[in-house]
């Protein structure tokens, strides 16, 4: 008596006598008919045929028969639209049935019928069920707005449905409040813009105390809920987290998982001093270890999302090595994260024991993880230098074992340790050089040639090792051969007598017998060097190398802290943010991490986060003169060599030194490159300096402010008059903004046109594009007499409510005074908002242009600038415009440049310069094709000012 | 690089079309047919790394859903059941999953995130059967693999077992289960008590009944939980008997390195209960020493502010069999090692005979006695076969898996179970690079190995005295000892 006999079937066609059963007068044998239909559409047989048989049951008392066929409309009514309809009536009445099981169940089937015609239909009883008294059925309601939205976006909107779904969210069943946030995600995810989520104190209250009643799946939607929301300050957001942090003991693992995200978004914002701060990274360890003793799969995506977690807080995980140590039987896949995990936490402390694991698992059969566990060797002498040594020997005892694939890689990764810390190691090359028979692999065989031709030198026979892999050259891998060429060169740069036949032939070999571009040039290269001047070809061949650091194998910083945010998410298994895998018509949300309240861009540096109060409580004079003069070292030293807000900020507390008294003689000598006309600048601040009286000094200073901030601070425009006197009692508005060291402000003139005194000014901005808020209040400190003007900076900030404008760079203001509300609107220039750490490094450059889609890349042209590449590349870093690289191709400039927006937008510029023609072409790729419009007047305003 | 063209969009009817009167079995052997698409693998890169290209974007215009379908495949790549929650998705998909699945060296190695270029694919693998979900766009992926753990624990719990063939003889309450669980990709009712309310499990009374009366195996009525602020337990229920077993369970996980000490052990700790209570019964644990808990999971029903400020367990327990509470004891705290092996294996080059020797004996048992003591060891690929002789129990090595296994029984501390003898190597192989790992099984009956110990069960808000117990065992997790 098992449904497996809904599955046998008769040679006569089975459709044929499934019909005659469901058009039976029994109600058994309709049932059972019923059963068998559905039993042959879960294997994916079709019996669509059945359509209006099946459909004729749908009347009926019985609950079961009534959900079976149920279960076939959802299944065929796409393809059988029109026969769908005839079951429209049933489901109306079902929706007024007094059991609101069944009127929930009719309300969830008929939104899962995918059917057009049917979604009319289905307005007023779901606009019912919306409100019905039982919460049961209020739940199904809500989710089955998604459904519709799903079908028919126009129709939800237009219906009012949205705001019914909003209300839900104060209901007062924390089940129906679950589903509503879930359903709002659902429709918001496909309308990044609409703003339908409005997150504010009250409803995060009412979400947070839903939290603790719902379901575990509704604490999910909830939770990545919560992670949107911004908190307004520091306060707010260690209660939100005091709250959250129940949810890290719950059963479900995505539950915790969720909580995590949330809790490292919200850290963001707290200040590390805080006894809280350190609290909740300790609660941070244990739910994230226990994930471990999951399920596999359940530990792989945690292992994952761990990876992240390490990077950006190593601290949380620091003494939790041993977790991550590999079992035999752990599936491959978890296997190969926990190792990599292993070399992210390896440090002095640890090192030992973890080499002795990684040597154990060198000896291992799975050959994948044997060689990642070799190369994990390497990267950890890369990374911890005190174990370098240490990590050598273990791979020369693996050498030893003569496994083939296991020398291979240990070859490899010797290479790296080579080029980490030259003429440390170099006597294991005799150990390698025995094994050079039995390499196989290409990776392998060029990184022993790469070895073999960086210590020509001290190899006796180094000609005769390469000249035995020049035999078979042809056979080889483009990389093998290509190292080869080098090696070959390399030696006889070194060892010029003996070997000049050695290099005709690799050359020859590489110039005329290969088909292969890259050889070919690369051939052509050295022999034009090595003909017309040797000493070059010396200095270009042997250069020092840059070393290699462990940073190779790090997320990018700012991709780390995006990826962070999506904790939890398919973006954080495969580390790649979703604007990458989901293409630009659907408009992704960049989320970005909340800045720490309390401390402007450079949140790392010490120096600069005195706690407490909001950034623009700050600017007292003196700081302001040290930022400004940091940011005028910065620009005479020339690009910054490495990260930039490490840079910045170590000017920064140079400058600061300046001011104070002694130090000057160093510092003057540190900026001796420096461009001379702005070297006056700082040898007047320096209250030492020869005949500048000590009275005037500080007068100086104020007035060097200015001057130096129009040179090192972003291109200001000049004030235009935004709000008329006639439109607004009076009162004219105009202003302008501007940009300096990091921070934003408005600079406004108020003037009184009315015949009466004005005062209590305040001023508010509407939900902007980019979250641009008013960092303080309007402060006009005596009453505006009439004809009289007042000049006011109002800094800004961007972490004000975000909604996208049209333009983009739309802003809506409302200032008030004693007398009315004035309402404005004015374009902001989108340069304003391009913040100091825009600089991508070169490598993060090409791989980001490449990664971008080109239809993502716009043209523009820029005319009638007649400045030169370099004129207009300093003045486009003054608005901080960096150029990565420049390039001149044909006689044409070619310049690289990246920007950076206050969101974490980026965007990639190529600008051509033609020495005889004065219109540029302006190529931008950016992940948001539509801000490109904005740069490109941006590029405009600073080039042609 | 070209594109996959071929590729059949989601939503096509093909599934469903194929010639009228196949049975079931031309159905299987069609879904594991190379589709129209034998084309080359997303992201063929490594297993799980991250795939080098074509990755899945999520079809535009379409919405987010969570979970979209699901297909059920046994070990042999036959898809045996599908269920859509939305639109149908071409099973064709699943192309990408064999594909995976044939890369992968084990079953358990298949990879749990499969992109597709419009899916993505999760997977679970339990009693041999895959469970794999189609997503379509960006969804929380431990959501959708917990809620596939949670069908499978639905599917035992209604069946007593999950396998293939139940599943298929169950295949309409099967998939009467899967709609109740999931509405539009959201889960709807995942408790057990919920859902039997609903849907009624099979029983061979019931199964009879239902025969002869007419009546179903559905519930008519709202399940009383779904919505109180107790969704886990109904009301109403009634016992004759009132009695709360609960049961503490430690499973030790170690790696013990050659000489004989410890690598990293932790202890995974559950408190597994089944209670059968009367009315709505409120109770309290407590626990002579809470300190060990300081990393612990909790079924929804414990108050955490209790446990927070109290660190008692206080909660109205769902009915029947439920897990009250997971904990974790961390490599950092000293775990006691109830048992070692001395072993002394070496293997010679194929001319002469390898040694194998073992031998298990107690540790720090708290004078427990240690049984159901089960040694298995991978020999290398080179071993040919083993000639051992016993002290005590029985043992088997599989000359084809390389697969030795020795069945101890219980461990006399006077005399030490051993095993003995010598391994012979296949001709002409030389003598393996690695040693076997060996993975031991034991368990020990009122002992957990951590110390936990519960101090009382109390209950309030009924009248009536229940019958209580508290059970300890230990159990080797993924004990393994390297050699």
């Amino acid at each position: 008596m098992t449904d497996s006999k809904y599955f046998t079937t008769t040679k006569k066609g089975e459709i044929f006598e499934l019909k005659a059963e469901l058009n039976s007068d029994k109600k058994e044998k309709k049932k059972e008919a019923v059963k068998k239909v559905i039993a042959s559409m879960t294997v994916g047989k079709d019996v669509s045929a059945l359509f209006p048989d099946v459909v004729n049951c749908m009347q009926t008392d019985n609950l079961e028969l009534k959900k079976l066929v149920y279960l076939y409309l959802m299944n065929y009514a796409k393809s059988q639209p029109d026969m769908a309809i005839m079951a429209v009536n049933t489901f109306v009445k079902d929706c007024e049935d007094p059991n609101p099981l069944i009127r929930a169940l009719a309300v969830r089937t008929m939104g899962c019928i995918r059917v057009d015609k049917i979604t009319e239909y289905l307005c007023e009883p779901l606009r019912k069920c919306l409100k019905d008294e039982d919460p049961y059925v209020r739940k199904t309601a809500a989710v089955c707005v998604a459904k519709l939205h799903d079908i028919n976006a126009q129709l939800v909107e237009d219906q009012g449905f949205l705001d019914t779904l909003k209300d839900l969210i104060s209901d007062s069943n924390p089940m129906v409040v679950a589903n509503a946030v879930a359903a709002l995600s659902e429709i918001a995810e496909s309308h990044p813009s609409s703003n339908l989520l409005d997150l504010n104190p009250q409803s995060i209250n009412k979400l947070l105390t839903a939290l603790n009643e719902c379901t575990e799946w509704g604490q999910i939607f909830i939770l990545d809920c919560l992670a949107n929301y911004m908190p307004k300050d520091d306060r707010e957001a260690q209660s939100i987290c005091e709250r959250v942090t129940p949810r890290l003991s719950h059963a479900n693992s995505a539950v915790v998982l969720s909580a995590v995200k949330v809790l490292m978004k919200f850290m963001e914002m707290l200040s590390k001093d805080l006894d809280y701060y350190g609290t909740l990274l300790k609660k941070l360890a244990p739910p994230l270890v226990t994930l471990l003793s999951a399920e596999p799969e359940l530990q792989y995506v945690a292992l994952r999302n761990i990876n992240l977690i390490v990077q950006k807080r190593p601290e949380i995980l620091k003494h939790e090595m041993k977790v991550f140590f590999v079992k035999y039987n752990d599936p491959i896949y978890v296997k190969l994260e926990k190792l990599d995990i292993m070399i992210r936490l390896a440090s002095q402390a640890n090192i030992a024991q973890v080499l002795a694991e990684l040597k154990e698992y060198a000896t291992e059969v799975d050959v994948d993880f044997v060689r990642k566990a070799v190369r994990a060797i390497g990267r950890c002498a890369i990374k911890v230098e005190q174990s370098a040594e240490r990590c050598v020997s273990t791979l020369l005892d693996l050498i030893q074992t003569k496994v083939n694939y296991v020398v291979q890689e240990a070859i490899v990764v010797i290479k790296d340790i080579f080029r980490k810390y030259p003429n440390k190691y170099e006597s294991v090359i005799a150990t390698l050089c025995e094994n050079l028979d039995s390499l196989d692999e290409p990776e392998a065989r060029a990184a022993m040639i790469w070895i073999v031709g960086e210590y020509a030198e001290r190899i006796d026979n180094a000609d005769e090792l390469l000249e035995s892999f020049l035999e078979g050259f042809h056979d080889e891998s483009t990389q093998v051969q290509l190292q080869l060429l080098t090696a070959i060169v390399k030696l006889f740069l070194k060892k010029p007598t003996e070997t000049q036949e050695l290099v005709q032939q690799v050359l020859s070999l590489a110039t005329q017998d290969s088909d292969n571009p890259d050889l070919r040039d690369r051939g052509y290269i050295y022999w034009r060097l090595l003909s017309t001047d040797p000493v070059a070809a010396k200095e270009v061949v042997l250069a020092e190398k840059p070393l290699i650091s462990e940073e190779t194998d790090l997320i990018e910083p700012t991709l780390l802290d995006e990826l962070i945010c999506y904790i939890g998410t398919l973006a954080s298994v495969y580390h790649k943010p979703p604007s990458a895998f989901v293409e630009g018509s659907r408009g992704v949300v960049h989320k970005s991490l909340p800045p720490r309240t309390g401390s402007s861009e450079s949140a790392e540096s010490p120096d600069t986060a005195p706690s407490g109060g909001p950034a623009a409580d700050q600017p007292s004079v003196i700081p302001t003169q040290g930022d400004l003069l940091g940011d005028l070292l910065n620009l005479d030293l020339g690009p910054p060599v490495s990260g930039p807000p490490m840079a910045t900020s170590a000017v920064q507390m140079g400058a600061v030194d300046l001011l104070g008294d002694s130090l000057m003689g160093d510092e003057s000598e540190g900026m001796g490159g420096s461009g001379g006309s702005f070297t006056p600048a700082p040898s007047t601040t320096a209250p030492t300096n020869v005949g500048a009286p000590l009275g005037s000094g500080l007068g100086d200073l104020f007035d060097l402010t200015g001057g130096v901030g129009t040179l090192s601070g972003s291109y200001v425009a000049p004030k235009t008059v935004w709000l008329p006197a006639m439109k607004a009692k009076g009162l004219e508005i105009s202003g302008t903004f501007s940009r300096q060291v990091g921070s934003i402000s408005m600079d406004l003139v108020l003037t009184n046109k009315a015949l009466q005194v004005m005062s209590d000014f305040a001023i508010q901005f509407n939900r902007n594009s980019f979250g641009l808020a008013p960092a303080a209040p309007l402060q006009v400190h005596a009453p505006l007499a009439p004809n009289q003007s007042v000049e006011i900076t109002l800094p800004l900030n961007t972490v004000g409510s975000v909604m996208k404008m049209e333009p983009l760079n739309n802003l809506q203001v409302a200032v008030k005074n004693n007398i009315d509300v004035f309402y404005f609107s004015t374009l902001y220039p989108l340069h304003i908002l391009f913040v100091e750490d825009g600089k991508m490094e070169r490598q993060m450059f090409l791989a980001t242009w490449k990664d971008i889609p080109n239809e993502n890349e716009t043209q523009f042209q820029i005319k009638d600038c007649s400045l030169n590449a370099d004129a207009v590349s300093s003045k486009l870093q003054g608005s901080n415009i960096f150029t990565i690289a420049k390039r001149n191709v044909e006689g044409q400039d070619m310049l690289y440049q990246s920007l950076k927006l206050t969101n974490g937008i980026w965007v990639l510029a190529e600008l051509r310069i033609q020495p005889s023609n004065p219109s540029f072409t302006l190529s931008l790729k950016c992940r948001a094709p539509e801000v490109s419009q904005y740069i490109y007047q941006a590029y405009e305003t600073i080039l042609k000012n | 690089m070209a594109e996959r063209a071929a590729r059949p969009g989601p939503g096509t009817a093909e599934v469903f079309v194929r010639a009228p009167g196949a049975g079931l079995a031309a159905a299987a052997l069609r879904a594991r047919g190379a589709g129209p698409t034998g084309a080359g693998p997303v992201g063929g890169r490594g297993l799980c790394g991250e795939p080098a290209r074509g990755f899945a974007p999520p079809q535009p215009g379409l919405a987010a859903a969570m979970i979209h379908s699901l297909f059920l495949i046994n070990a042999s790549g036959d898809i045996f059941l599908e269920k859509h929650w939305k639109s149908v998705v071409s099973r064709s998909v699943c192309d990408y999953f064999f594909e995976a699945q044939e890369r992968a060296s084990e079953a358990e190695n298949v990879p749990p995130v499969i992109p597709t270029p419009h899916h993505y694919l999760l997977s679970v693998y339990r009693h041999k059967i895959f469970f794999v979900a189609v997503i379509q766009s960006e969804v929380p992926p431990l959501f959708v693999i917990e809620f596939l753990h949670r069908v499978v624990d639905t599917f035992q719990d209604y069946f007593g077992v999950c396998s293939e063939v139940i599943i298929k003889d169950n295949v309409v309450v099967v998939y009467e289960v899967l709609e109740e669980m999931l509405d539009n990709g959201f889960p709807l009712a995942t408790e057990s008590n919920i859902l039997k309310e609903l849907i009624k499990p099979p029983t061979i009374l019931r199964t009879v009944v239902n025969t002869i009366t007419g009546s179903t195996n559905v519930g008519d009525q709202l399940p009383t939980g779904q919505l109180s602020v107790v969704p886990w337990r109904r009301t109403g229920v009634k016992y004759t008997n009132n009695e709360a077993y609960f049961d503490v369970i430690e499973e030790i996980d170690a790696i013990i390195d050659k000489s004989g000490s410890t690598i990293t052990a932790e202890i995974q700790g559950v408190i597994d209960a089944c209670v059968k209570l009367t009315g709505m019964p409120d109770l309290t644990l407590s626990f002579m020493n809470p300190r060990l808990l300081d990393d612990v999971s909790f079924h929804p029903c414990v108050r955490f502010k209790r446990w927070e400020s109290e660190r008692i367990l206080s909660f109205i327990p769902p009915d029947g069999n439920f897990r009250l509470l997971s904990y974790h004891v961390s490599a950092q705290n000293l775990v006691a090692i109830p048992v070692y092996v001395k072993h002394n294996i070496s293997f010679r080059d194929s001319s002469s005979l390898g040694r194998f020797e073992i031998t298990v004996g107690p540790k720090q048992t708290m004078g427990k006695t240690v049984e159901g003591v089960m040694v298995t060891s991978q020999m290398p690929k080179s071993v040919l076969n083993m000639t051992l002789t016993p002290s005590q129990g029985t043992h088997v090595f599989d000359p084809v898996t390389k697969l030795l296994s020795w069945d101890v029984g219980k461990i006399n501390p006077q005399k030490l179970p051993s095993l003995k003898g010598s391994v012979s190597l296949q001709a002409g192989t030389s003598k393996p690079d690695e040693n076997p790992t060996i993975n031991l099984q034991f368990k020990i009956q009122q002992l957990a190995i951590s110390g936990l110990k519960v101090n009382r069960l109390d209950m309030y808000g009924e009248k009536y005295k229940p019958f209580k117990g508290i059970k300890y065992m230990t159990k080797a997790g993924k004990f393994q000892v390297r050699t």
